[in-house]
Formats: structure tokens, C-alpha cells, sequence
């Protein structure tokens, strides 16, 4: 390395250092320790006593920690295509020249900057299955159907029916994809308009452009949404836990892993056990990225390459 | 400390010692707290008593006591004490209270007896409760049942509810008599309207006895009658609890097992012309069971680690006379855990029914929450299983066995790590005493 190289990896790295001082303190170091702990029994007051591998064989047996995962990866395998899809749709109708655009992109974002505690009580109230507003919205379809078919069919009870309760909570995310919205706006303003104007002069509609320039030029932003979306979707908790009143919700249908660790943190003071539990949810997460980057690599283009 | 230092000291605590009392009141029950707190300041001129309301008191307390910088009083929930102390994080108080002279005589047995655990005292009561059945007598009135008369067994009570059962034209549920599952708060312990109990000394967990399996029965009947899914629309209209919606203010129940905070609620939220009367909950068997209750207490406890734990003692002292103690209950509306009451007391108490709370604190069947470190994911596993019983997915039969079978896994577990550390804990706490 000559002189030169030192010194930009010098000045490079004390630029850095507040970050790498921060990742170190806040992240590494608890990602370490709670490594350490997952194989004690610590109740956080007492001391931590070594066990083994007693809370990872715990953990094989425990039916909630089982069902928390399903449900953790139900709710990421429908959430995060829905809103990506969602969320991608809405950028490029707000990409659109029309008068009055910059409104609705500042109304489609909004929804994002409520605090997910407001956010959680207000879908709470819109999906209450006996007095809810979405309900009231689907009962004249729902009236119509059963007049032409005879039947008796209600909109679902969304937060008291197992079987609705992680539908609904997709839906209240989706609508919270205004974030993603924005950085997929920047992305769709990055493409070159000449290879619009290509395609157009080669008699190119709107959806063959969409496929064959838009999807392809704004692919790296897709990918960055996707495993934002992931690793989000594997942290779910303020939202359930707030919309179910801090319950896991009926047939423990809303019982995230997130949810799990802090119960079993806070509430049940088995410290241990819960970073068990963290460190194999940060293991998931981690393979699920490692697998969405690999196989990103053939689709995503990058300009500068 | 935290949010501590920064906080100015009004200039009458000068010279004195100052000690952070974290509690988790707010409005007028801070209010009532920080009239005693007050007096108590004015009282001496050695000890200055900061109150500091916090929320979600039990997990910022563990926090604060593991950081070794805890409060050095705070108020706490009974059902808490088991779990604190066995993890060391409470000061035994058995020295203070032999020295300032308080008995266990002075108390209804339940509240003293709900601050003990593994041999020690480590908590002494603020506010009680205990709970009892409240009635809605326009209601009865309305489904021709005599408003004064609130049931007297649990089978009269079903036949209630029956009578009191009201759909409208689309079948829809739109006023039961009760149900269990309003509130649903103790939902561990609705067994002991049965003869049982969730948990004992001599046999461990108890989450599938045949008096936890009649309790079962009891909630099974319930989506059998009224149909789980109309039962699960009913309680979906029900409002937030601190809300002109709850259900008991809007006539969608007309029954509801509550303590004596119910009060100060439905003084806030109930119609104007709301009818109520209070009686013991019956049991299913009244001749061998009767007044059952369930009681529990806020209590005060000083923190191991508490950096002035005499004086805040002493401050603890001072709540435990009659004087302030009737202060501080008349203010919070609840009863006093002191066996020596005044007549002024239940005099001025604004809830004509005060005295049904207070008596049944002194029944033979006022049961406890048990003291158990793994009470909480008891309590939430019961819960768990009591609202599926109520969508009807299941049975008793399916549910129990194996939530006994891990009940007693973790309770076991928790056994192993209190004898890791039980020598070492006692001889500590014996030292404590000592001193």
C-alpha cells in the first residue's frame, strides 16, 4: 500500500468512526452478549448461570416458539409481496405528470409518519368486526351477494377470527408502504428518458415499457426495498401488539417471534432463553438475505457497472 | 439519577434526605398518594419524599434495580412480590416492622399474608382491592327479575343470564347477563368459585384439576348456549374499559365481576341514571364456598439497592397508620387494609358499597394470586385458553393436559433456579435482617 492509499484509509476510516463507534457499542456488542446469554439462565437480576445448549434444546420442543415462527413467516411471505407490489404501483401513478401531483404523494406518505401506536389504535377502531368502518364499507356487498345467491355471508370479524386477524394486519402494514413509495419515486426519476423515448420510437406501449426499461432501470431499488421489507417483516411487533391490546391475539394468531422475545425478556424474566430465541431469528434472517442477494445478482442492474 | 437530578427541589427539601418513590398512579389516585406524601413532608423536617409517577412500573423497576440505580420506594402490584424477591431484588423488611412495632394483627390476614414470600416480609400494603359481582338493577328490572336481589349461586346466576339474554330482529346478541370473558381479568382464578385453586405449596400447578375442569365446563357452556361467534360479535362492541363504551355502562352486560375502582369509573362514565348494586360473586356451591373473592393489593416495597432504606422505611411506616392509610384509600376510593377503621371512614365513603369490598377481604374464602415466579405466563396462558374455549376450537380435553404438562415444566425450571441460589439468598436476607 503506498503513502497515498494509507492516508485516504486513514481519513476514510476517522470519517467513518462515529458509525463503526456506534455499530460497535449498539450493535456488535449486544449481538455478542446476547450470544453469550442464549447459553445461560439469567433472569437479568440475578446472575447468569451457564447451562449449555439447554435453552436451543428448549427450543425444539417449545410448541410457541414453533407457532410464533409460522406466524412470522406468514405474515413476511404475504406482506412483503403485497406491499412491494403496492408500494410500486402507487410510485408509478405518482410518477405521472399531472397537476396536483406533489399533493397526492405528500397524501399517500402520511400514513408513514404516524406513530405506529396512533396507527395501531386507529385500525383497531376501522377493523372492529361489529361497529368497524371497513365492515360498514363491505356490508352493502355483502347484502347485494346474499339477496342474488340467498345466502347469509358477514364481512370476517377481523381482529377476533383466527383466521382473519394476519389478513388484516397485512393490510394495515400495506398501508403504511408510503416510505417505500418515495424511494422507489427517486429510483423511477433516475431512468434515463432517452431510453423511454428509444422504446417509444420503436412503437413501445406503456406496459412494455414498464417491463422492459422501468422494472429493469429501478431493479437495484427493488432489491433495496425487498430486504428492507424482510428483515422488517421478520421484526414485526409494535403493530400487533398494539392492535391485539398487547395480547398475542385470539388463538395466539398474532403471536409474533418479536412478540415472543419480549415476553419471554420482560414479562417472564428468561433473559436467556430470549436471546436464544433472538440469535435463531437473526440466523433466519440472515439466510433469507444472503439468499434474496444471491439470487438478486442475475436480475439486478446496476448503471454503473 | 435518571430524570432525577434534573428535577428541582422545592426549597423546603433543603438539608433533608431526599428518596424517589416511583409509583404507577396518575390523576386522582397520584393525587390522593401525593396528599399523604405531602403530610408526610410537612410531618418532619429529616426526610423529604419525591414522587415520581411512572408507567409500566414492573419492567422499568427490573431495569432500574438491574442498573443499580432503583428508587428507593415503589409501588407495586402483590402478584409481583413472589417474583422480586425470589430474584433478590426487594429488601427483606421484617427488622423495620419489628421495630416500629407493626403486627400482622393490625391487618385482614390476606394483605399481610400477600406481602410474605419464602419466609420473609417484603412488601406492606397502600391500596387494597378485592372483587365482587356488580349488577345493573335498571336491567334486571327491565328483564323481570327483582333489581335487589343479585344472584346467590352460580346456577341462579346462569338462569339470570338467560332472562337477561336479548337479540335483536337479525339474531345478533345485543345484551347478555354476563359474561366471563368481561373483563377477563382473572382468568387464572376463576377456580376458586369452584372449590380450587391454580396453584398450591404441596402440589405444584393445578392447571388441570377436576375443579379447574368445572370452571371449564362452566366457560364451555357458554359458546354451546349463546354461540361462539355471537358471542365473539357481542364482545367486539365492547368500548375500551375506561370509556363511556364500556359495556357495563351501555347495558350490553349486566353483570361484571369488578373491584371497588369501579366507582371512580362509573362516576366518570355511566349514564346519569345508572342503577348499580354490589354482592359477593356466588360460587358454584354457596353452602361450602361463599364469599369468594379474589384480593389483591397495591403495596410498597423498598428496593434492594435502595439508597436510603430507612428512611424509606420510615416514610412506609407512616402510610401504615390509620390516619394517612384512611386518608389515602378514602382518596383513591378503596377500602383500608387495616383491620381498626374509623367510623368517619365508611361515613364520608362516597361508594355505598364499600363495605361488601372490606368484608369480603375478611372472608374464609378471599383467595390470592399465587405466589409464583411464573405467574405472569401462567396467567397468560390461561388466558390464552379461556378465549379459545370461548371461540369454541376447543375443549378443556385438548387444552389442559398439555398446559399442565408445560406449566409444570416451567415451574420446575423455576424451582431448579431458586435452589441454584436459595442458600445463598437466605443467608443474605438473614444478614439483612440482622443488621
Amino acid at each position: 500500500m503506498s503513502r497515498s492509499d494509507w492516508i485516504r484509509l486513514r481519513n476514510g476510516l476517522l470519517f467513518i468512526s462515529p458509525w463503526i463507534l456506534g455499530f460497535v457499542v449498539l450493535n456488535l456488542y449486544p449481538l455478542l452478549s446476547s450470544f453469550a446469554y442464549s447459553f445461560t439462565d439469567y433472569s437479568v437480576l440475578s446472575d447468569p448461570v451457564y447451562v449449555g445448549t439447554d435453552n436451543y434444546e428448549r427450543l425444539l420442543k417449545d410448541g410457541l416458539f414453533w407457532q410464533s415462527l409460522y406466524n412470522t413467516f406468514f405474515f413476511a411471505a404475504f406482506s412483503i409481496p403485497a406491499s412491494l407490489a403496492v408500494s410500486l404501483i402507487f410510485a408509478v401513478l405518482l410518477n405521472f405528470e399531472l397537476p396536483g401531483r406533489s399533493i397526492f404523494r405528500t397524501i399517500y406518505f402520511l400514513p408513514s409518519l404516524l406513530p405506529l401506536v396512533c396507527l395501531g389504535v386507529l385500525w383497531q377502531w376501522l377493523l372492529n368486526g361489529d361497529i368497524g368502518l371497513i365492515n360498514a364499507a363491505l356490508d352493502p356487498f355483502f347484502d347485494t351477494f346474499n339477496r342474488i345467491f340467498g345466502t347469509s355471508v358477514r364481512p370476517p370479524n377481523w381482529l377476533a377470527d383466527p383466521a382473519f386477524t394476519k389478513p388484516a394486519l397485512i393490510l394495515t402494514t400495506v398501508w403504511t408502504a408510503g416510505n417505500a413509495v418515495v424511494i422507489f419515486l427517486a429510483g423511477l426519476q433516475d431512468v434515463p428518458r432517452s431510453l423511454y423515448e428509444a422504446a417509444e420510437i420503436d412503437g413501445a406501449n406503456f406496459f412494455q415499457k414498464l417491463l422492459h426499461v422501468t422494472l429493469p432501470m429501478i431493479s437495484p431499488v427493488i432489491y433495496f426495498n425487498g430486504i428492507m421489507a424482510l428483515i422488517g417483516s421478520f421484526q414485526v411487533f409494535a403493530l400487533p401488539f398494539i392492535i391485539t391490546g398487547g395480547s398475542d391475539g385470539p388463538g395466539r394468531s398474532l403471536m409474533f417471534t418479536a412478540t415472543y422475545i419480549y415476553r419471554r425478556a420482560f414479562e417472564y424474566w428468561d433473559m436467556g432463553y430470549a436471546c436464544a430465541i433472538g440469535l435463531v431469528l437473526f440466523l433466519f434472517v440472515l439466510v433469507l438475505t444472503l439468499l434474496a442477494h444471491f439470487i438478486s445478482q442475475r436480475y439486478t442492474y446496476y448503471q454503473g457497472e | 439519577m435518571l430524570g432525577g437530578c434534573s428535577r428541582e427541589l422545592p426549597p423546603e427539601a433543603e438539608g433533608r434526605v431526599v428518596i424517589d418513590y416511583w409509583e404507577k398512579w396518575t390523576g386522582f389516585e397520584a393525587e390522593a398518594m401525593q396528599a399523604v406524601v405531602d403530610d408526610f413532608n410537612a410531618s418532619q423536617d429529616r426526610i423529604y419524599v419525591r414522587y415520581l409517577p411512572v408507567s409500566q412500573i414492573d419492567r422499568k423497576l427490573l431495569l432500574a434495580i438491574a442498573g443499580g440505580n432503583p428508587p428507593d420506594v415503589a409501588g407495586m402490584w402483590s402478584y409481583a412480590v413472589a417474583a422480586y424477591s425470589e430474584n433478590n431484588a426487594l429488601t427483606p423488611l421484617d427488622t423495620y416492622v419489628a421495630e416500629a412495632g407493626i403486627v400482622e394483627e393490625d391487618y385482614y390476614p390476606i394483605f399481610w399474608e400477600l406481602g410474605l414470600h419464602r419466609g420473609h416480609l417484603w412488601a406492606l400494603p397502600s391500596t387494597p382491592a378485592t372483587n365482587a359481582l356488580h349488577w345493573n338493577k335498571k336491567l334486571f328490572r327491565d328483564a323481570g327479575l327483582d333489581p335487589d336481589k343479585p344472584p346467590r349461586s352460580l346456577a341462579e346466576l346462569e338462569a339470570m343470564n338467560e332472562k337477561l339474554l336479548l337479540r335483536d330482529a337479525n339474531g345478533r346478541i345485543i345484551r347478555l347477563g354476563h359474561n366471563p370473558q368481561e373483563p377477563g381479568w382473572w382468568n387464572a382464578s376463576w377456580v376458586a368459585w369452584f372449590g380450587g385453586e391454580p396453584w398450591t405449596p404441596e402440589d405444584g400447578m393445578l392447571a388441570d384439576s377436576p375443579q379447574m375442569r368445572e370452571a371449564f365446563a362452566w366457560f364451555e357452556s357458554y359458546p354451546e348456549r349463546f354461540g361462539g361467534h355471537d358471542l365473539q360479535q357481542l364482545r367486539n362492541s365492547f368500548g375500551n374499559f375506561a370509556s363511556p363504551q364500556n359495556p357495563f355502562f351501555t347495558g350490553r352486560v349486566a353483570m361484571t365481576l369488578q373491584g371497588p375502582w369501579l366507582y371512580n369509573f362509573i362516576k366518570d362514565y355511566a349514564p346519569e341514571d345508572f342503577e348499580w348494586g354490589v354482592a359477593p360473586f356466588p360460587s358454584l356451591d354457596p353452602e361450602r364456598w361463599p364469599g369468594v373473592t379474589i384480593a389483591e393489593s397495591d403495596q410498597l416495597v423498598i428496593p434492594a439497592g435502595a439508597k436510603h432504606p430507612e428512611e424509606a422505611f420510615e416514610f412506609i411506616r407512616y402510610v401504615q397508620q390509620q390516619g394517612p392509610m384512611e386518608k389515602l384509600c378514602l382518596g383513591q376510593k378503596k377500602f383500608s387494609p387495616l383491620v381498626e377503621v374509623s367510623d368517619a371512614f365508611y361515613a364520608e365513603h362516597p361508594n355505598p358499597y364499600i363495605k361488601v369490598f372490606a368484608d369480603l377481604a375478611a372472608s374464609p374464602n378471599a383467595a390470592r394470586t399465587s405466589p409464583i415466579t411464573i405467574w405472569n405466563e401462567y396467567r397468560n396462558e390461561m388466558t390464552n385458553a379461556v378465549d379459545t374455549v370461548f371461540l369454541g376450537d376447543a375443549t378443556a380435553e385438548d387444552l389442559l393436559p398439555p398446559l399442565q404438562k408445560n406449566m409444570v415444566e416451567a415451574y420446575d425450571r423455576a424451582q431448579e433456579r431458586w435452589e441454584r441460589v436459595a442458600e445463598q439468598r437466605e443467608e443474605e436476607w438473614r444478614q439483612d435482617v440482622e443488621e
